[in-house]
């Protein structure tokens, strides 16, 4: 066999394509969960899993297909919809999981989130002095336009 | 291992051997997350390490389907993605609003 790598049989290139996707795939899982459990606080904490696990997994899917495409008769496309199913989830997820933990009023200890979120109302929505201030402003550019009409 | 493989028509050795490295991290992902499960101090870290638990299933399965050479795993990963996904959206509304289905 030259040395060439464009000259290697075809099964050796998938083999090594697929075997490099999985490699990489099964790195990403594993940093996102050593970041789920070493990282200090939960804000931190919601980083690893939402985005290394997925992406990691996806690759880990990327490389199933390109297995299966490869051993059986066509295109294998199940671990594409597994993928998108997981890619579309995992921030709506994310987002449930800091909701939740805003509304259970989790500290962190990066100064993550300002205390104008712990220390908001009960949903854990804005302080309403400044969430308010631009309707008060609206309503009264009305009035002012009203009375320079009148 | 080989011979489970023999239906690829590829030699194996290089895809074995990957196959072995990735199911042995994806295992030590599945044994931090659940050390995280079991000493998470909040109730979102612990929705967060079931979460993180069955997209790591999925990552295990799809391993040991490619290491079958079996493709009939792929209905019980996207099941597993799908149970998840409700059981994570169900836990953190319950932790929001203090019931699930109003």
């Amino acid at each position: 066999m030259s040395a060439s790598p464009w000259s290697l049989p075809f099964n050796l290139l998938v083999e090594l394509l697929v075997a490099a996707l999985i490699v990489i795939g099964a790195l990403f899982t594993a940093l996102g969960s050593f970041g789920l459990l070493r990282l200090r606080d939960f804000y931190s904490r919601l980083h690893g899993p939402t985005k290394a696990t997925t992406l990691g997994v996806g690759s880990l899917l990327i490389a199933s297909s390109v297995y299966f495409s490869r051993l059986g008769d066509g295109l294998s496309l199940h671990e594409v919809l597994v993928a998108v199913f997981l890619f579309i989830t995992a921030p709506v997820g994310a987002h449930l999981m800091a909701k939740a933990a805003l509304h259970l009023r989790v500290r962190g200890q990066t100064g993550l989130p300002p205390d104008d979120l712990l220390n908001g109302p009960d949903d854990g929505t804005l302080d309403p002095s400044s969430t308010e201030s631009s309707p008060q402003d609206a309503k009264s550019i009305l009035k002012d336009a009203s009375k320079e009409k009148g | 291992m080989t011979d489970l493989l023999s239906g690829a028509g590829s030699t194996g050795a290089i895809l074995n051997g990957a196959l072995g490295i990735a199911l042995l991290l994806v295992s030590s992902a599945l044994l931090m997350s659940l050390a995280r499960l079991v000493i998470g101090p909040d109730k979102p870290d612990r929705i967060l390490a079931l979460d993180t638990l069955y997209v790591n299933s999925i990552a295990l399965l799809v391993l040991f389907s490619m290491h079958l050479g079996n493709d009939l795993f792929f209905e019980a990963a996207l099941l597993i993605a799908l149970l998840g996904f409700v059981g994570t959206v169900a836990l953190a509304r319950y932790l929001t609003r203090g019931e699930i289905i109003e």
